[in-house]
């Protein structure tokens, strides 16, 4: 057994997405249209992209420490994190796919938002798909760092650049209901913030155990 | 010191270019047949914004294959003997400059092909050529770090597309964006600003290579 200062974090990642699903489905929302009781989505649909950008950015930091030291544990690192980031990523283009379909009609449609959501998988994938390719576990932890860190600067860059581009479909932009206008004065973000902090608690925590299965796996094989 | 370096090493790429003619002669055909292609897929295209990204992604695809040779094509002897002599930033920046200059020559000739067999929109000129030289330079650096990674693995040409598409949307986006204010004749106050973003980019991109490629380089 654990001391508690070890393991607070889990609990509290459990506490805060028990308490967002609890509270999500049964605290009051805003009345608005188009969007009427979909609007619940907001917190297990958005709260996925927000997990997603922190776990990826996790990533390239470790990406980044890699580099400063070549120590191969942080490659490890990164690799699993950005693997946990692609899983949200999915959870979360689905949730959003579901709830296209209700409020706008259809599954896809050409939106910034939309749009940067998939080039951050395909960015990812690639990652996953360059890991894969190389052999050596060196050279392929170097190549795979210097691309994360690119890719991962310019998918911020065009995730700021790409909204101001095109009009949105999304709330506040082109004529939509904006969150934020009614946000501040309802309890949308009591559930909405914990719910981030929340995923993003068991995304590292999945983490983990998959970095020290890969421990036990390679201590396994040491013996073989 | 880094200025002689890279000044020493455009001359090598240009001299191997020169000698090599094939792989220029090769490129400059592969431009002639995709425009080609779309020409007799399309023979007129009367919609403009179909025009504009037509070329772009004809320019997107004779980049990648301009560029996918940056490091594939030197043999590994002699790319020892070369990181033995310069330094990696020497390296690097003479890789961009001269694939920014591959690339700029090579999109011209795809835009004055295209012009001439699908027929002109452009009103003003000027500023579409500013687009296509912004692009040249934003594209190549992107590509050349991406091919010095896809460079080192056993599937580089897949490796190469997949790996620069997603990135090189962002340029893409704001290229179409300006070119096809270009188009139509914009005023300059309103396109300043995708100039503006371009140039960001493309200060942003050099700066991540240079940081970037010594970790690339050595094995």
């Amino acid at each position: 057994m654990g001391q508690i200062k070890d393991y607070w974090w889990k609990v509290l990642g459990v506490a805060l997405v028990f308490y967002a699903i609890v509270a999500g489905l049964l605290t009051d929302v805003p009345k608005l249209p188009i969007l009427n009781e979909t609007i619940r989505n907001l917190y297990y649909h958005v709260t996925m992209w927000f997990a997603m950008m922190i776990l990826m950015t996790g990533s390239v930091v470790y990406s980044v420490k890699y580099l400063m030291g070549f120590n191969i544990d942080f490659d490890r690192k990164a690799r699993i994190t950005a693997g946990i980031g692609i899983l949200f990523g999915l959870v979360g283009i689905t949730t959003g796919s579901v709830w296209a379909q209700f409020t706008w009609g259809a599954f896809w449609v050409n939106d910034p938002k939309l749009n940067g959501a998939a080039i951050t998988l395909l960015i990812y994938l690639a990652y996953i798909i360059l890991r894969n390719s190389l052999d050596e576990e060196q050279k392929r932890a170097r190549l795979a760092a210097v691309y994360n860190i690119f890719a991962y600067v310019l998918l911020v860059v065009f995730l700021m650049i790409l909204p101001r581009m095109t009009d949105s479909l999304h709330p506040g932009n082109g004529g939509n209901p904006a969150f934020s206008s009614y946000d501040l004065d309802n309890d949308m973000r009591k559930v909405f913030y914990p719910a981030i902090i929340g995923w993003t608690l068991i995304g590292v925590w999945m983490g983990q155990i998959r970095y020290r299965f890969e421990n036990i796996e390679k201590k396994l094989h040491a013996d073989d | 010191m880094l200025v002689n370096e890279i000044k020493s090493l455009l001359k090598k790429e240009l001299v191997l270019e020169w000698r090599g003619k094939y792989a220029l002669g090769g490129i400059l055909l592969y431009v002639l047949s995709t425009v080609f292609v779309a020409y007799l897929s399309f023979v007129k295209v009367i919609d403009v914004k179909t025009w504009n990204a037509l070329l772009w992604i004809i320019i997107l695809f004779v980049s990648i294959n301009a560029v996918s040779k940056a490091f594939v094509q030197e043999d590994k002897s002699k790319t020892l003997y070369l990181y033995s002599l310069a330094s990696p930033q020497g390296i690097i920046l003479s890789k961009i400059i001269y694939n920014a200059l591959l690339v700029w020559i090579v999109s011209l000739l795809a835009l004055g092909v295209y012009v001439m067999l699908i027929g002109n929109v452009v009103q003003n000129m000027g500023l579409y050529l500013l687009a296509l030289s912004l692009g040249s330079i934003g594209f190549s650096t992107i590509l050349t770090l991406v091919s010095a990674i896809a460079a080192q693995s056993d599937n580089n040409v897949t490796l190469m597309s997949i790996l620069s598409f997603p990135i090189l949307l962002p340029f893409l986006i704001t290229l179409i964006k300006l070119s096809g204010g270009a188009i139509d004749g914009l005023a300059w106050s309103v396109l300043s600003k995708y100039v503006i973003v371009l140039g960001l980019l493309n200060v942003i991109v050099v700066i991540l290579s240079y940081i970037l490629f010594p970790y690339l380089w050595r094995d």
